[in-house]
């Protein structure tokens, strides 16, 4: 019989109906995976009884003829959304041992669909980073390693590089993540896992920790595009407390993958290929995709999204814009972090806890954010950027109303590099999400799937892009990928 | 676009963040380093575009203007670092 962990979100649902197996055997099981493998320090908060709680109950709905979508389903969640009782850190120091009094809406969706919660998952922090390398609870090891230097550890990903290598390592059957310019699509490309930026609007915002909320998107990651669309499923739905959240209908995203994608055009954007950086390998496999869905009997044509190149600038000065707005809120008043002194006043408090609270990329990231807002700038910087961004949607739109339905691109411009390669540019850092962050602007749904090992065995993930709030589209032609592709390779910290 | 100490200085005090003065240089020059990289955002012609103000194409929806949640101060200032009977205490501010 194949391990409780290595089952598929599917598959256990399956087992858990036919009574194969509990939910506190499921959930035991990778409670104990979870020990085994502390050392890629996935989880800042592991919740063992609450999961064992959680799954007791599934069991007396499932006996009873109750169980919802994701019933006994064991999760990470990543440690951004807020969870009743439940520390959550975002990753920083500033948070200290916030105990939300609320449940997010996400979260709260998936435990009404009987999913159990193993624990919070690492990230980022604030989920600002793309190697995980920013978390003040330690870095998150990928259970991925270069057959060349099999010893040497490698980042997950960010910033939901917790939920990716959970996932990937059979420590959860699913994660939730966030992308706002590539945090879900670029850890699951690192780590051979499944991930899907939904289409902005289509999940709630309400209780999780804002970081840049014209692009926080809250999606899943999990081993199969099935079991991506059935999370998201759960997840998915308009919340009257978040503004932005859409009034739109759920449909049911499984019912779609099968469809195949015989007759759908896949847009394959020129600027992807810029002259210098693409690596061949890379390049090699982004074909082997087009070949793949060419084969499932797609057509491909080659499309252009002329502002491609500027969309990492400005997503440089949105994202900080919004994040030095959002991040006000850690005054050291009303939670987490206060650091003051005798004889301090208000002011010498602000500065003091934020100094002491935020870490170096976030701190960054806030003073970008503040300069560029500030008097006399705000035309220069935050303004233009908006206005490039109008261009980098026009593109994208444009593309889709000529008949292209899905387009493809690489996830990322490498596999995954080493925790202790130094890079001390954050520019250079800031290039993992050049072909992520364009589809955050625009507020366009992105799967990323796992398609084949790089030279150096390491997994390395295709895009997928559609319409605003046809994920459907998208998850089909992402089935197709996945069975051309059978990626079945597994960490090397699984094998014997 | 090249900050100096002095701009570094007075936007993190803006941002209410202390950063030690020996700091200031080299966070100056990291910072001109993005700014620099920003730069770029000038070759693309806007003066045509409306900058984008909405990520879906939605109107904001309204509700109604009424209370419909709270009544639990203890609840509230539970996280806090200092608190008195439902109020937050915070360092004196009005000399």
């Amino acid at each position: 019989m194949t391990k409780l962990t290595d089952l598929t979100i599917a598959e256990a649902r399956k087992g858990l109906d036919r009574g194969d197996f509990t939910a506190v055997e499921l959930a035991d099981a990778h409670l104990a995976a979870m020990e085994a493998h502390a050392g890629l320090n996935a989880y800042i908060t592991p919740t063992p009884e609450r999961a064992r709680e959680r799954a007791a109950a599934s069991d007396a709905r499932i006996a009873k003829g109750e169980a919802g979508a994701m019933e006994g389903i064991p999760i990470a969640m990543k440690d951004l959304f807020c969870t009743d009782g439940t520390r959550t850190t975002a990753g920083s120091n500033i948070l200290g041992n916030f105990v939300p009094p609320y449940e997010s809406t996400v979260s709260e969706n998936l435990w009404k669909a009987g999913a159990v919660m193993l624990g919070k998952a690492n990230l980022d922090e604030f989920a600002m980073g793309s190697s995980n390398l920013t978390s003040a609870f330690g870095s998150v090891v990928n259970p991925w390693t270069r057959t060349d230097a099999p010893e040497r550890k490698l980042v997950p990903g960010g910033s939901s590089g917790g939920s990716a290598a959970a996932v990937a390592a059979r420590l959860a059957l699913g994660a939730t993540g966030t992308d706002t310019g590539g945090s879900i699509r670029q850890p699951a490309s690192f780590c051979g896992i499944t991930g899907l930026k939904p289409t902005y609007g289509r999940c709630s915002r309400w209780g999780i920790v804002a970081f840049a909320s014209s692009l926080d998107q809250a999606g899943p990651m999990a081993r199969s595009v099935e079991d991506v669309a059935i999370m998201l499923g759960a997840m998915a739905g308009h919340d009257p407390k978040d503004s932005t959240s859409a009034p739109v209908a759920v449909p049911d995203f499984t019912a779609a993958i099968e469809q195949g994608v015989k007759g759908l055009t896949v847009g394959i954007p020129k600027e992807y290929k810029p002259e210098e950086g693409l690596s061949p390998e890379i390049e090699a496999i982004w074909t082997r995709g087009m070949e793949m869905l060419k084969d499932a009997g797609a057509k491909t044509v080659e499309i252009s999204l002329p502002h491609t190149k500027y969309a990492l600038a400005a997503y440089y000065i949105v994202a900080p814009a919004e994040a030095s707005s959002n991040l006000a809120r850690y005054d050291g008043v009303r939670y987490g972090l206060r650091v003051v002194e005798d004889g301090d006043g208000l002011n010498d408090m602000y500065c003091k806890t934020r100094a002491a609270g935020f870490g170096a990329e976030v701190k960054r990231r806030i003073l970008i954010g503040t300069y560029a807002l500030s008097a006399g700038y705000y035309d220069a910087y935050y303004l233009k950027a908006q206005k490039v961004r109008s261009l980098i949607a026009k593109d994208f739109k444009d593309a889709f109303d000529n008949g292209v339905d899905v387009i493809l691109t690489p996830t990322t411009p490498s596999a995954a590099f080493a925790l202790d390669e130094e890079v001390t540019d954050p520019v250079t850092m800031y290039l993992n999400d050049v072909f992520t962050v364009p589809t955050s602007l625009a507020g366009l749904p992105g799967l990323s799937v796992p398609v084949a090992l790089t030279e150096q065995g390491l997994p390395q993930g295709l895009q997928l892009i559609g319409r605003p709030f046809d994920e459907e589209t998208v998850l089909r032609a992402g089935r197709a990928l996945e069975k051309a592709a059978a990626f079945t390779a597994k960490p090397r910290l699984l094998e014997g | 676009m090249s900050l100096d100490k002095e701009t570094v200085r007075k936007i993190a005090f803006l941002a209410r963040i202390d950063v030690p003065d020996d700091q200031l240089d080299p966070l100056a020059s990291e910072l001109s380093g993005i700014l620099d990289w920003i730069e770029q955002l000038r070759e693309v012609d806007t003066s045509e575009v409306q900058p984008m103000t909405s990520v879906a194409e939605m109107t904001l929806p309204w509700r109604d203007d009424a209370v419909t949640d709270g009544g639990y101060p203890e609840r509230v200032t539970a996280n806090a670092p200092d608190s008195q009977d439902g109020f937050y205490l915070v360092p004196k501010v009005v000399e």
